[in-house]
């Protein structure tokens, strides 16, 4: 932009902070931005003196509920107040990603986020942008990104708009992290019809560095110099973040397409290479990514971490669009962009390195010894503010809740015999398996993870269909980490408080099977709108019982992200607290696998069994049945599980842990993804064959063990009190064969196969 | 002495630590080159990386094969210097003129991911001469724009020519004659779509088979400096 346009722009009349306080009457669209008239009167206490339109577009995007989490935030404090006492946690809530200590100088750092709202309205964007966006996150911890994951939700499969949105979404996470070279290592994609007008893209990033490396979001040292860096600012994503994800659709259908933010992974790639090395050379003293609020959110969390003022000139920051006014560059969320903050001695390497990159860099401002935060447009003064009032002092609602009225009756509706008739035959038992087999969510995800590149970098171990993603952190000694991310929404709509700690139970369980320690958990909390006390409800709960939880297993929860008004007119989404788990690998040679099991091998089921189908897959599936009381959540047996297959993992070939669609299910996997067969007998379990095969309880795990070590397994599962039974042996024939009280089911591979591979083509077609 | 191997990076190269780490553990040392850079450094063999170079835009390898590293790689081809073009580094090589024909958009139009079963063709490449013709091995396949495309005349003379170098066992993309990789006429240098940088251990690979890639060239430079 040449400065003969910023003149123009000056001339057309810019609202200053001297024109602000002489004109306090002037009308202000606070409204229009999302602000509430008790928050737009906070701002003209806190200034005394009526905002700026700068810096009104600045608290009204920082206050809205995605940046400031106001509704949250009183319930997310007990992450805090229950965190668990670790040495593991090196930087907790608060920074742009916590960071845990994975040992020999190893650090880790992990978050999943949401980009749910924009994904329905621009799929391919907004997914893509969704991983940009996390990613941005990672590298600003320090770290050098490693792995991406994703958990998506859809409407019904059979909705004629579901395959718009999945093709979408997949393309966009898998165009935006292939281009930018991270691998995809798991995830999950979930079809539920309370999805239909509120997709959910939920990415996940897994980045490491040596512990020296870590750094934080501040702007410390007068006279250090703010560098903008990246991507030129243009006009998408402009009011994104207020309009977008604080808003609920409404029924007339989305017309908000500019507001989504438009992807360069390319540009992303070279960021992530110039900011590293920017590292190496020890050259940034705080640094902060352009995400939502963009440089609003930037500027403001720098600034108040810092121990001074800042003083930025916006009309130095590189324009693709040389009408964007002010306010519309300091709102912009143009992606792939970065802020460092840099001593003055250092500026020429920095910039020298950019260019080596190609990638555009420019000193915008500088550390002031003042308090405030000034954004200067040529030399007019148009914002002043104190910058912890943008970043962190925003609004805190004590949002009404109460337990839904209707919650009763869905728990007493619980899916019996008579509500739900049971497989009697065995001819039965095989039609129900084929059909949980062949449904939507238990289908062969083939079709989308062959859209993900899984082997960049050389060091992904496991990755989709494995229970957790495995990456190697040190190629010496092998150290690295495994990663699970998991939801149940519907045990969440049954009782949230248990939907919580039942997801954070499955991650768990998924980290322990592959034979890693869990050491912490990222979240992303999606729910309806708060405004709606049953929905608020559904939230506290669901916060209350996650962090329950995780005290007892003690693996604290070290960031992550709330998304709320996910919901159509007056249907919410199913609380869906999407829970991320990181476990630490001594020697990722010496994981567990669901493959590696040898002929004659006897396969073990370890855990209780007890009678829960409510929302359950075979209910779900069979039935269309969501009522009555969800699993019952045991951590104690969940943490024994995780001890006995760690401390045995010398002698279990392979191990698959049991959840959606119960023991039927994770048989029918090994068949469908190994090139052995299942032999089992469930004579011997302590439950009748119908409830041993479709039953959701948790802590579970079928693992295979040569036959002379079943003996050393199993009486480590009793003195861990976990109950365990020789169920039969890895076959020859690859087919699933089930001696049940019913008969015997017998269901070849190719039978399980037809159905399973062909169902996500189908719906996708 | 260790023969020594270029690896160059190009902005957007995504591949190229996978490619120096095979080049390490086929016997060789890697040495990385850098794209702006004119100055093979001496080196006795090039890898063109996988990736996105330039973000892919305009055309795959399109702007990378106007580098100009690119400029000293294609003289020295011409001299006979091996390269060994993997992925988009096949893309860059096809835009170099250095290898006959082009690859297009996948018929399915989907990136594809998968462990992808291919046939050695061609045994008597500097690439593949540790391989036997005929054999199947199963290497990572991993593009947008990996379905290799030439005239009908250009498609007969490879085959005649005995310059199809390793061929798909079920075509992920639809590749013409089911071409994974081809050779040019002094069989030095190598197009290949599937990636055997990523499979050089069980670990974190299918297979390990990628690795003979990287022992066949080191065999045939010892080869060269015997000779």
């Amino acid at each position: 932009m040449s400065s003969t346009d910023n003149a123009a722009v000056t001339q057309r009349g810019v609202d200053t902070v001297e024109r602000a306080a002489a004109s306090p009457d002037v009308q202000q669209p606070w409204a229009e931005l999302g602000l509430k008239a008790d928050e737009y009167q906070r701002i003209r206490d806190i200034l005394d003196r009526r905002p700026t339109s700068a810096e009104l577009a600045m608290y009204s995007v920082m206050w809205s509920e995605h940046c400031s989490y106001k509704s949250s935030k009183v319930h997310l404090r007990q992450f805090g107040a229950k965190q668990p006492v670790t040495d593991a946690l090196l930087v907790g809530i608060g920074e742009n990603a916590g960071v845990v200590d994975i040992g020999d100088g190893w650090a880790v750092t992990f978050k999943v986020e949401s980009h749910n709202h924009p994904s329905f309205i621009e799929p391919y964007q907004g997914a893509a942008t969704g991983v940009g966006g996390i990613v941005r996150d990672i590298l600003a911890m320090g770290a050098r990104p490693l792995a991406v994951m994703d958990s998506l939700r859809f409407g019904a499969p059979e909705h004629p708009d579901t395959s718009r949105i999945v093709g979408g979404v997949v393309a966009g996470v898998g165009g935006y992290g292939n281009c930018l070279g991270l691998p995809n290592i798991g995830g999950e994609a979930v079809f539920d019809s309370c999805y239909q007008g509120n997709p959910l893209v939920n990415a996940l990033c897994v980045g490491a560095m040596r512990h020296e490396d870590i750094h934080l979001a501040k702007a410390s040292g007068v006279g250090n110099l703010v560098v903008l860096y990246g991507a030129r600012t243009g006009g998408d994503g402009i009011g994104g973040v207020s309009v977008l994800a604080s808003e609920t659709f409404d029924a007339t259908g989305p017309a908000k397409r500019p507001a989504v933010q438009v992807g360069d992974p390319f540009m992303e790639k070279l960021l992530i290479e110039c900011t590293l090395q920017m590292f190496k050379e020890h050259l940034v003293e705080g640094i902060q990514d352009l995400g939502g609020a963009g440089l609003s959110c930037a500027t403001s969390e720098l600034a108040s971490n810092g121990d001074g003022g800042m003083r930025v000139h916006l009309e130095k920051v590189p324009l693709r669009d040389a009408t964007l006014s002010p306010e519309e560059i300091i709102m912009s969320e143009s992606q792939e962009r970065m802020m460092a903050v840099v001593h003055p001695d250092n500026i020429d390497r920095v910039m020298q390195i950019c260019a080596h990159w190609d990638v555009t860099a420019t000193v915008v401002g500088e550390v002031t010894d003042g308090s405030n935060l000034q954004v200067f447009w040529h030399d007019e003064l148009i914002v002043d503010v104190p910058p912890r009032t943008v970043a962190h002092d925003g609004p805190v609602y004590e949002r009404p809740y109460h337990r839904p009225a209707w919650l009763d009756a869905r728990q007493a509706d619980e899916p019996t015999a008579q509500r739900c008739p049971r497989p009697t035959s065995a001819a039965e038992f095989s039609e129900h398996i084929l059909r949980l087999m062949s449904s939507a969510n238990l289908c062969d995800r083939e079709w989308l993870t062959s859209q993900y590149d899984r082997y960049v970098l050389g060091n992904t171990v496991a990755a989709m269909p494995h229970d957790s993603g495995v990456v190697r952190i040190d190629e010496a000694s092998g150290r690295g980490i495994a990663v699970s991310l998991d939801c149940n929404g519907r045990f969440g709509a049954l009782d949230p408080y248990a939907g919580a700690q039942l997801a954070l139970s499955e991650a768990y369980r998924n980290v322990a099977v592959s034979g890693a320690t869990p050491l912490a958990v990222t979240d992303c909390l999606n729910f309806g709108s708060p405004e709606d006390p049953e929905v608020m409800w559904q939230f506290a709960e669901a916060v209350r019982g996650l962090a329950d939880a995780c005290l007892t297993l003690g693996t604290p929860v070290t960031g992550g992200n709330v998304s709320l008004y996910n919901q159509t007119a007056q249907t919410a989404i199913h609380p869906t607290p999407v829970v991320g788990v990181l476990g630490v690998i001594d020697d990722v040679r010496s994981r567990i696998t669901m493959h590696g099991a040898r002929y004659g091998d006897s396969i073990l089921l370890i855990g209780r069994t007890r009678e829960e189908f409510a929302g359950g897959e075979w209910a779900h599936v069979l039935h269309g049945h969501l009522g009555g009381t969800a699993p019952v959540v045991d951590l104690a047996a969940e943490m024994a599980l995780a001890k006995v297959v760690r401390e045995h993992s010398p002698l279990i070939t392979s191990a698959h842990d049991l959840s959606d669609g119960g023991l039927a299910v994770a048989l029918a996997e090994l068949v469908l993804r190994n090139d052995y067969g299942v032999s089992v007998s469930l004579s011997d379990t302590e439950a009748d064959g119908f409830t041993m095969l479709f039953s959701e309880s948790v802590a579970r795990a079928v693992v295979t063990v040569a036959a002379q070590d079943v003996d050393a397994v199993r009486a480590a599962c009793e003195l861990a009190g976990l109950p365990s039974a020789l169920l039969g042996v890895v076959s020859e024939e690859r087919s699933l064969v089930i001696d049940t009280d019913a008969g015997r089911i017998a269901i070849s591979r190719e039978e399980l196969a037809a159905g399973w591979s062909s169902a996500l083509p189908a719906i996708m077609a | 002495m260790s023969a020594r191997i270029g690896v160059i990076t190009f902005p957007g190269s995504l591949d190229d630590s996978d490619a120096a780490r095979a080049v390490t553990a086929g016997g060789a040392d890697a040495v990385r080159l850098w794209h702006a850079d004119t100055d093979l450094q001496g080196v006795d063999a090039v890898v063109l990386p996988g990736g996105f170079s330039y973000g892919d835009y305009l055309r795959c390898g399109a702007i990378a094969r106007f580098a100009p590293m690119m400029g000293a790689v294609i003289d020295a081809a011409r001299d006979g210097l091996p390269v060994l073009g993997i992925c988009n580094g096949f893309q860059i090589l096809c835009e170099s003129g250095l290898l006959p024909g082009a690859l297009i958009r996948n018929n399915h139009l989907h990136f594809i991911c998968r462990d992808q079963k291919v046939r050695i063709a061609a045994d008597d490449t500097a690439w593949t001469a540790d391989f036997a013709a005929g054999q199947e091995i199963v290497i990572p396949v991993k593009n947008g724009e990996g379905g290799y495309v030439a005239d009908e005349r250009t498609l007969d003379m490879l085959q005649a020519e005995n310059r199809i170098v390793a061929r798909y066992v079920g075509n992920p993309n639809g590749s013409l004659r089911d071409i994974a990789g081809i050779t040019n006429e002094s069989r030095t240098v190598v197009g290949i779509m599937p990636h055997p940088e990523h499979a050089i251990d069980p670990l974190t690979g299918p297979t390990a088979d990628g690795l003979v890639f990287f022992t066949s060239i080191v065999t045939t430079l010892a080869a060269r400096v015997g000779a």
